[in-house]
């Protein structure tokens, strides 16, 4: 028997079922909520340069997210989510990677961008959809997206980017590229067929794509328990015959260590990896719901506990990587730097009338150059009902 | 020139495709040894190898989300979707990923080499779930482009401008042409442009326009028109996304009637959209109203194919309701 299809079990004479809860996934953490390393915890590769590089970003993401709802909260913006209590999840996953790997995430993973450097213009220009705004406008706040950095513009329809992710990786093996494509999800969006579709594309056609599901205990409203039965998401990786690993999705380090040693895997093997970490959405979805009113605050207290950003800063201060006058100095910078670029990019145009038809063609076709000039007349008729658009009309 | 039937036409385009173009993948289910369940890919993964041309799994909706990461990627993927009928759970991935890919991101990045190569069309006893035409579902998508080809030399030409097009492509194969049709194509390689309808026959009378498989019908109900002292001029639309409005509306000024055919049902097809622009744009030059000659609206049967169908009958009918307005 091929053992790729199925690996051959002892023969029964009597009907006997596995059970459905039986595959054993242990979990990895190497760094305790106290700043110290368990005892015979192997590090993933990581110097003091790294780490700072890594403890800012996370620093970054936590003060734009808190100034970001309040602009919301404000009007200033129409929409936002936060990631509160995940960052290390997408920060961790950006810092395990190179620039050239690609990475197809979901929409709570802002985390890479920033470590990627994506700049706080960028951010602002999009939120505010901009004429700046790389997006031309055109997406809802946080839809970010970068060829430059490598990070694939975000797509609200859920699971999209799984069987994408397996495509992008089989190209990138298939032109020999050093690289991988790494591609978040959530445990929600495991249930959607794209997840399932893109496992299984990945894994029969040896795409080395790392699979990088955030479990973090709700899908709006929705609990893990009400999402899906069985051990997780990681026992579909191990279903579809992939190499899998769970973790602490709050443990930086064993976020780094975890997606370091599956991108080796993956471009050696060349062969797509399964990464599942466990975590929890402090925050709301996003500012348009309130989780009190889906669980208790007792609940959301426990995981407080188990921040990412204060577990990473006392492993920082305890190496003398750190301290508390640059922690103090860090956060006033940030929350001045993005006060100041909310009140720029809040002030910048938005888009000319030209941008609606622009991209939807490599060229605007004829058809829509006829809509566009008979769109063009109409708003000249009536400026007043067109601010955005009319004064700036030929 | 050589001699090829439509399948023969279309296998010539990819394997041009595919030496040109190393990047060029084709892929689908049972597209690679086997060289598809039409045989439209015989031949490829001998010659380019497995890494190349290959089979599937059964997942419209992952061979699309696959196609539409490796053009986002560099690639050239022509996917192929075993029959039109079948590509609806790759509907998301069409209509709100490829469609949508460059718009969304601003130009960042964009699925501009992807083509999806789809069978469809009845007239084969296929059935509900072997002979849909659904070009109308996405012809309602802006950022698709949409192409039937009506013959061998058609398709070749077709297909290999729809691969180098730099937008995402869905290339509609009349199926019950694919061994039927066979004519003479170009060894060499050569395109024919997209957008651009083609008038094949000059005439006075009426306008006849249809696409695909359908015009045939269309020809055979000219010639039995034609015995009756009517001349029609025919037009094969080619792309039905974006389509050539100006061959349409310069050939209804010039003769004052239109008749469009098309296999899918007559509720919301491509058919009305044509209709509503032509009175739009011809209105005071219309003889009598626009004929839209199609499937009944039923889904596709088996055994009442021909009742269901727009035949040649049903067209020279129709013709001469037009012409006796």
């Amino acid at each position: 028997m091929n053992t790729d299809i199925y690996k051959e079990g002892p023969v029964v004479h009597n009907a006997a079922f596995i059970d459905g809860h039986s595959v054993e996934i242990p979990i990895l953490k190497i760094l305790q909520q106290d700043g110290t390393v368990y005892q015979g915890a192997e590090l993933p590769k990581i110097n003091e340069e790294h780490a700072v590089k890594i403890y800012k970003a996370l620093a970054f993401h936590r003060a734009l997210d808190e100034r970001m709802i309040g602009a919301q909260r404000q009007g200033r913006i129409s929409f936002y989510m936060a990631a509160l209590g995940e960052e290390a999840a997408s920060i961790g996953g950006a810092a395990g990677l190179e620039a050239q790997d690609m990475i197809m995430a979901q929409y709570r993973e802002q985390g890479a961008l920033i470590y990627r450097g994506f700049s706080l213009e960028n951010f602002m220009n999009q939120m505010f959809s901009n004429e700046k705004d790389l997006g031309k406008g055109r997406q809802m706040p946080i839809h970010y997206g970068s060829n430059e950095l490598n990070y694939m513009t975000i797509s609200s329809p859920l699971g999209t980017q799984i069987p994408q992710a397996a495509g992008y990786a089989y190209g990138q093996k298939l032109q020999g590229k050093d690289a991988v494509t790494l591609c978040y999800f959530g445990e929600g969006a495991a249930s959607e067929g794209d997840f399932h579709a893109g496992l299984n594309m990945a894994a029969v056609h040896n795409a080395p794509v790392i699979f990088f599901c955030r479990n973090n205990g709700y899908a709006i409203s929705t609990p893990s328990d009400e999402q899906y039965v069985g051990n997780g998401i990681a026992s579909r990786g191990v279903g579809y015959g992939m190499k899998t690993i769970r973790i602490d999705g709050n443990d930086i380090l064993a976020v780094l260590k975890a997606v370091q040693l599956a991108r080796a895997y993956a471009i050696e093997e060349s062969k797509p990896v399964m990464i599942e970490a466990m975590s929890y959405r402090l925050g709301a979805h996003s500012t348009s719901d309130d989780p009190s009113g889906y669980r208790t605050k007792e609940e959301e207290e426990k995981w407080h506990a188990h921040d990412p950003l204060s577990r990473m800063k006392s492993w920082m201060l305890a190496q003398n990587w750190w301290d508390e006058a640059q922690e103090t100095a860090l956060f006033e910078q940030l929350r001045e730097d993005i006060l100041a670029a909310v009140k720029v990019a809040e002030k910048i145009a938005k888009p000319p009338v030209e941008d609606l038809v622009s991209d939807v063609y490599d060229q605007v076709p004829e058809h829509l150059q006829k809509q566009l000039t008979s769109l063009k007349a109409h708003i000249k008729k009536y400026p007043e009902a067109y601010p955005l658009t009319a004064g700036r009309i030929k | 020139m050589a001699q090829m039937n439509l399948l023969q036409a279309i296998n010539n385009a990819l394997d041009i495709a595919m030496a040109e173009n190393d990047s060029a993948l084709c892929f689908g289910e049972d597209v690679g040894h086997f060289g598809g369940v039409f045989r439209a890919t015989s031949g490829l993964q001998e010659k380019y190898g497995k890494a190349r041309c290959f089979n599937t799994p059964l997942v419209e909706q992952g061979i699309i989300g696959f196609a539409n990461g490796l053009a986002a990627q560099g690639s050239t993927p022509i996917a192929e979707i075993q029959f039109a009928d079948y590509i609806f759970p790759a509907f998301d991935q069409i209509v709100n990923e490829s469609a949508k890919f460059r718009y969304r991101s601003g130009n960042e990045f964009n699925v501009g080499n992807l083509t999806i190569r789809t069978p469809y069309g009845g007239g084969i006893a296929g059935g509900l779930y072997h002979s849909q035409s659904p070009e109308a579902y996405f012809a309602h998508t802006p950022g698709l482009k949409i192409v039937v080809p009506r013959n061998p030399y058609q398709a070749k030409g077709l297909l290999l401008a729809s691969i180098r097009d730099d937008n995402p492509v869905i290339f509609f194969e009349p199926k019950r042409l694919y061994r039927a049709s066979v004519g003479e194509v170009p060894e060499e390689d050569y395109q024919l442009p997209i957008g651009k309808a083609e008038v094949t026959e000059q005439g006075s009378d009426i306008t006849l326009l249809a696409w695909g498989a359908q015009m045939e019908i269309i020809e055979k109900a000219a010639e039995m028109a034609k015995k009756d002292g009517i001349s029609c001029e025919l037009i094969d639309l080619r792309t039905i996304l974006p389509w050539d409005v100006d061959t349409v509306a310069n050939s209804v000024l010039k003769t004052g009637r239109l008749l469009i055919s098309q296999e899918a049902p007559l509720t919301a097809g491509f058919a009305s959209e044509i209709a509503a622009t032509i009175q739009q744009e011809c209105f005071l030059h219309l003889e009598s109203p626009i004929e839209r000659v199609c499937g009944i609206d039923t889904p596709y049967p088996l055994s009442l194919e021909k009742e269901h169908a727009a035949d040649h009958l049903k067209v020279y009918e129709a013709i001469k309701r037009s012409i006796n307005y």
